[in-house]
């Protein structure tokens, strides 16, 4: 499947684009609205983007009935990403989007680097999501951590279904002429380019830790990337700041993605699922 | 929206500014005010530019090269392509009785293309050396100034202001026309409403300009 990173396109403002993508992940819900951090927001690098929005978002209330009922009618799977300060407020959004059949998995995102970070554990707060909802949990992790397999091995025991990787790093760019911050809260999220071979690193080791399906993410922007991630044990593969420059990325990823794996004498791309993976000594230490 | 593969006519200098010159294709110019995403060569990021002008089969844009990015576009030559996407945003309300448009720099920009629409109504255009004050000759009908002599000290009252410059400038127009139409500028990495990048804080409340704006009504 392909899908968008979170908060990398507003459906309800391109819903033409979200139709383009199997399944559209929510910018993050948080349990109150957030006007999100001050101006300037982002800025290019060399290799990437940085962003530092802090979760701007209509709050819970908001979102289920102003934005679910809307975002059903697109006819696209919707994936919620949830988002919050500490482990009950994850715990109390996904309670409430069990409710609701619109609503196909929730993706907690226990990681975004522009906001204070939640003081528990990735797990806890898998653990306290899984007694609150039935659908489908996906934990979004950050690569920077010191053993990204042992977060995901834990995620995994407090009941997650999958795994998405990786969440933005932080980062920070300076004026060149004032030699300050170019963001206005200083620093952000790296995304784009540089991402990808830290996020290929970590889906191939959480997968070689767990088995779970992992959506792969970071710095796709051709079928060939899209190629790789599914090669290093991807289920499903998100765009992320290239659907910034390119609205039509999604339907030119998936035809690229299949002229791929028939290249590489495959039927389907799914055919290269972990492959990557066959000559075990050569990827990473777990 | 729409993106698509243009192909570059020409890029010409005028005075501090570069003006791009691109076959229109199938994209529709929209209206005054409106923006563009244009891919920058070798950069990851497209960039935001409002139309200057729409002559028969072109888009032209009025382009400072202040960045890597607007650097890019204003090397371009004949023949080279580059995607863009739009028209984007909404543009300026066309139903005014007694238009004056304001400039500041580079939010010249937009102005050809509205004098064009609303039949060459007065202009003030203020500018920070006569190098970028040629940019001028763009606009018909137009009262030029330098700095020290700000723009603002020129806008009669009872006139229909249509603005695009600088935050300072848009903020003093506020003051002296709150019923004025202001063109907004931020950086923004989609154009779309897709990377919240774009949110300025008008009145207290953060606004996405690329959806919400950029024109903005000042009061």
């Amino acid at each position: 499947m392909l899908l968008n990173a979170s908060g990398c396109l507003d459906a309800l403002a391109a819903p033409d684009v979200a139709r383009s993508l199997d399944a559209f992940v929510t910018k993050t819900v948080t349990p109150l609205p957030r006007d999100g951090n001050a101006p300037v927001r982002i800025a290019e690098t060399d290799v990437g983007m940085l962003n530092s929005i802090g979760l701007a978002n209509p709050g819970v209330d908001r979102f289920l009935t102003r934005h679910l009922p809307q975002l059903e009618l697109l006819g696209v799977p919707v994936w919620v990403s949830v988002g919050g300060f500490e482990t009950n407020d994850y715990a109390e959004i996904s309670s409430r989007l069990d409710d609701y059949a619109a609503v196909s998995a929730i993706e907690l995102n226990v990681s975004c680097p522009n906001v204070e970070a939640p003081a528990e554990s990735a797990a806890q707060i898998v653990a306290a999501a899984r007694l609150a909802t039935r659908k489908a949990l996906w934990a979004k992790l950050s690569p920077a951590v010191p053993d990204i397999a042992e977060v995901a091995r834990a995620a995994q025991t407090a009941g997650a279904d999958g795994l998405s990787l990786v969440n933005t790093l932080r980062g920070l760019k300076l004026d060149e002429r004032t030699l300050r911050p170019v963001l206005g809260p200083g620093q952000g999220g790296l995304s784009g380019p540089a991402l990808k071979p830290i996020a290929l690193a970590a889906v191939a080791t959480c997968y070689r830790a767990t088995g779970l399906p992992i959506v792969g993410m970071g710095g796709v922007r051709t079928g060939l990337d899209a190629l790789e991630f599914v090669a290093v044990g991807a289920r499903h593969v998100a765009i992320g700041t290239t659907l910034f420059a390119d609205p039509d990325a999604p339907a030119r990823i998936r035809m690229e993605l299949h002229a791929e794996a028939r290249d590489r004498g495959w039927n389907s791309y799914e055919d290269a699922y972990a492959t990557a993976h066959e000559d075990a000594l050569s990827l990473g230490t777990t | 929206m729409r993106r698509e593969r243009l192909s570059v006519v020409a890029n010409e200098r005028v005075g501090a500014y570069t003006l791009l010159r691109v076959r229109r294709g199938a994209i529709d110019p929209g209206v005054p005010g409106q923006f563009f995403m244009l891919e920058a060569p070798g950069r990851l990021l497209p960039r935001p530019m409002s139309l200057c002008l729409a002559p028969a089969g072109e888009l032209w844009f009025l382009i400072d090269p202040i960045g890597p990015g607007t650097r890019a576009l204003c090397v371009l030559e004949a023949c080279d392509d580059l995607h863009v996407l739009g028209p984007l945003g909404n543009g300026f309300d066309l139903d005014v009785e007694r238009p004056l448009l304001v400039g500041g720099g580079i939010g010249i920009a937009p102005l050809p293309y509205l004098s064009e629409q609303l039949r060459v109504p007065p202009a003030v255009v203020g500018f920070r050396s006569d190098q970028q004050a040629e940019a001028a000759a763009l606009l018909p009908n137009a009262h030029v100034c330098v700095e020290p002599t700000l723009v603002t000290e020129l806008i009669p009252p009872g006139l229909d202001v249509l603005a695009c410059g600088p935050e300072p400038m848009l903020e003093a127009i506020r003051a002296v026309a709150p019923d004025a139409q202001l063109a907004w500028e931020a950086p923004m990495a989609c154009g779309y409403g897709a990377c919240y990048g774009c949110a300025v804080e008008v009145d207290g409340r953060l606004k996405r300009l690329c959806v919400e704006g950029p024109v903005l009504r000042a009061a």
